[in-house]
């Protein structure tokens, strides 16, 4: 069993996780993701790790609620023990020394990118951070990102904070601020992946964005996570997550990860009010 | 002498109707009667050759005599003196091609039913609630890491506890059992019988660590510096597809994942259950094996109106077993023999709707010694489906020798070991299983942990 050492929501709907898992705080990488189980009868479900503490042994997931499984997770409470986490998974992002690099996140994603951005700044980069959200009160991390970052530009699509749009007016920003990354890299839901990837491509340089397909064993052995990159199909979770959003095909994507739509919409209204199962 | 009893006793089993809507299990077992009056037909051949056809050496004439003498408690001592795990491989061994097809009364087409009569004497253990445990050697202080818990595993791990070394298995999924567990469907084995055998391994002393990825969470070099000897048993991993147009439109399932949302994961149960599943109308099944089976099988009980099997061979090349070709035909699963499937159209929002295949004809046999299937010209026609699963087999799993540079793999994937003694390029290192064979039966990874257990046992001793 793995404890629960904190739990709290750090935005509306988001919620930070701390687990104690000593194997998997001293293994992990930035890039990589844990998959966990809140309760013996749960679905197995992928998260990106958003920070770890090697000598305390514990691992730190952001994540949205949206669905029964994440629910029953944003349930817990400090102090409880999940059945799984398991990891960590998948392969790490590549980090080293490239020059100036732009990191993008989104939901999620503002958590996941602050292990690369850290490991970046280590390697010597130069960072520009954009962080994109659909009001003020959706951000976090402003300030940890802020202090490893050049520069932090955030982006709401209200304007509550920062530049008022969406990540399509990124190229103006960039534009005019004469930004010219080395590499970019996008870490948050698809929609922000794909479309940071078409935007940016003319920019010729690579784009890592850190795909969330579906996900059961996470160890290569099932293939529900397979994504078409140049024209090869690759399984996300062991091939991944990382690749180059510029050879990804977005299309396939975006179905593939609605192929359990329906049953989950089934899962929430079967079970009522949810507190059944525990 | 007496007249032979040529009749072999049927096990009784679930009417086709019935059984084709639940998961129960198929076979209800031989009753004390049944199993008396089969175990009595045994001529006890003074040179048994049904022993040379098992792959773990059951003394199988001595444990049909205690059931004919209705010795119950000493028929399941002496199977567990080879094997560990009686329950699940009187089930799913393949003994028409084993022991049985060795039994001197195969001649007269009533081969003693060997496969039944073991798994009986499973049975009658757990009816009586308790299982012995046998002595063990005393402590050796040795430590050994088994990684993975499937039959390879559970067998160099039961081996080695009982002869006193200290023995910790690590399984990278949530629930012990490897392919017994995410893999076979309940109807076929129950997992009620995995955690048994689970369970008893433990009992003996065995170390289960759950959620534990060699070669991610741990490497194996550093168990290497923690254990005396690592045992390698990570199975069949990576799925393979077709490769042919629109395999990844929604609705298209390698048979790992099919199997695994509806085993380890519980889909059957859905919505009573949190990992969700598709119920899908007509399905499409390629390969023409025991996982093809059971996926065919496994889609009928979720209320497929049709569940085809798609082959591209005839049915005389068909690799299933008899019993499990023929439980899916009574059950209404439609066989597409010399079909090869060769595209996939899906509707607007992705999901297949439409399989274009090209019929078939047999030439010359191949490498395999089958005749190979080669394509008729023109002979394209289409099926519409809403499912389709892989099911033509699949690779090694890569997640250790990817991470082990030492460890000598062939080209196809698998870790290159010494067949007699499971041992590897590394030092101190065994493996056994798919992960050294490609895709195989219970029985013979079982087989194989058995030969690395003896050889790893001399090295431990020795050292």
């Amino acid at each position: 069993m793995f404890e629960v050492i904190q739990k709290e929501m750090i935005v509306p709907n988001l919620h930070l996780l701390t687990i104690k898992a000593p194997e998997v705080a001293s293994q992990i990488e930035p890039g990589q993701f844990v998959i966990v189980r809140s309760h013996q009868d749960a679905e197995r479900i992928p998260l990106s790790v958003a920070d770890w503490d090697r000598e305390q042994g514990t691992v730190t997931m952001i994540f949205m609620v949206v669905g029964k499984s994440t629910a029953r997770l944003a349930r817990l409470n400090n102090g409880d023990n999940i059945p799984t986490l398991v990891g960590p998974l998948g392969k790490p992002t590549v980090i080293e020394n490239f020059g100036t690099v732009m990191c993008i996140g989104g939901c999620y994603g503002i958590g996941s990118i602050y292990p690369v951005i850290r490991k970046l700044k280590e390697k010597g980069n130069e960072i520009i951070t954009v962080v994109e959200a659909r009001s003020s009160y959706l951000l976090y991390w402003l300030d940890k990102l802020g202090k490893l970052s050049k520069k932090i530009k955030i982006i709401t699509r209200d304007g509550s904070f920062g530049i008022k749009g969406h990540i399509n007016c990124l190229t103006e920003i960039m534009e005019k601020e004469k930004i010219t990354p080395d590499r970019i890299i996008v870490n948050g839901c698809t929609y922000l992946l794909s479309k940071s990837s078409a935007d940016l491509r003319s920019l010729n340089v690579p784009i890592v964005v850190s795909l969330n397909p579906i996900m059961i064993d996470g160890t290569g052995m099932c293939g529900v996570c397979r994504v078409t990159v140049d024209g090869n199909t690759k399984f996300a979770c062991v091939d991944g997550p990382d690749f180059d959003g510029r050879l990804v095909d977005w299309t396939e994507l975006f179905q593939r990860r609605k192929q359990y739509m329906n049953e989950e919409a089934q899962l929430v209204h079967s079970s009522g009010c949810g507190g059944g199962h525990e | 002498m007496s007249k032979l009893d040529l009749n072999r006793r049927e096990m009784p089993k679930q009417s086709p109707e019935i059984r084709k809507s639940n998961f129960n299990e198929v076979a209800f077992g031989y009753t004390k009667e049944l199993a008396v009056a089969e175990a009595s037909r045994c001529l006890q051949c003074k040179k048994p050759r049904c022993v040379e056809g098992c792959p773990v050496d059951i003394n199988i004439p001595g444990f049909i005599k205690c059931i004919v003498n209705s010795e119950f408690t000493g028929a399941i001592r002496v199977i567990k003196e080879k094997n560990c795990l009686p329950a699940v491989c009187g089930r799913v061994c393949p003994q028409e091609e084993q022991c049985e097809s060795k039994c001197v009364l195969l001649k007269q087409g009533a081969p003693i039913a060997i496969g039944r009569l073991e798994r009986f004497a499973a049975e009658m253990e757990v009816a009586r609630e308790k299982f012995e445990l046998p002595e063990k050697n005393p402590p050796t202080g040795k430590k050994v890491a088994v990684i993975g818990s499937g039959p390879a595993g559970i067998t160099v791990a039961g081996d080695l506890i009982m002869l006193g070394h200290e023995v910790t298995i690590f399984e990278a999924l949530h629930a012990a059992g490897g392919v017994l567990t995410y893999g076979i469907p309940e109807f076929r084995l129950p997992k009620k019988v995995v955690n048994r055998e689970m369970e008893y391994i433990q009992r003996l002393g065995v170390k289960l660590i759950t959620n534990f990825v060699v070669g991610k969470t741990r490497s194996l070099q550093t168990l290497l510096k923690q254990y005396d000897a690592v045992f390698v048993g990570t199975g069949a991993g990576l799925p393979w597809f077709m490769n042919i147009a629109g395999e990844n439109y929604n609705g298209c399932y390698s048979a790992n994942e099919f199997l695994t949302r509806m085993n380890l994961m519980k889909g059957y149960q859905f919505p009573n259950s949190f990992t969700p599943i598709i119920r899908h109308k007509k399905i499409a099944i390629i390969g023409g094996g025991n996982v093809a089976m059971d996926c065919a099988r496994t889609a009928l009980r979720l209320g497929a109106k049709e569940s085809y099997i798609v082959y591209r061979r005839s049915e005389a090349e068909l690799p299933a077993r008899l019993e499990e070709y023929e439980n899916a035909v009574e059950e209404g699963v439609i066989f597409h023999f010399l079909t090869l499937p060769v595209k996939l159209t899906a509707d607007q929002s992705g999901w297949v709707k439409e399989m274009e295949c090209l019929k078939m004809k047999l030439g010359e046999p191949d490498a395999s010694g089958r005749r190979r299937p080669i394509p008729i010209d023109n002979s394209n026609f289409t099926m519409p489906i809403d499912g389709y699963v892989v099911a033509i087999g699949n690779s090694p799993n890569p997640l250790i020798p990817s991470t082990t540079p030492e460890l000598e793999v062939s080209k196809k994937g698998t870790i290159v070991a010494d067949l007699e003694t499971g041992k590897t390029s590394m030092d101190r290192v065994w493996a056994g299983g798919d992960i050294v064979t490609g895709a195989a039966t219970v029985i013979l990874a079982m087989g194989a942990g058995k030969k690395a257990a003896r050889s790893m046992h001399e090295y431990l001793m020795k050292n």
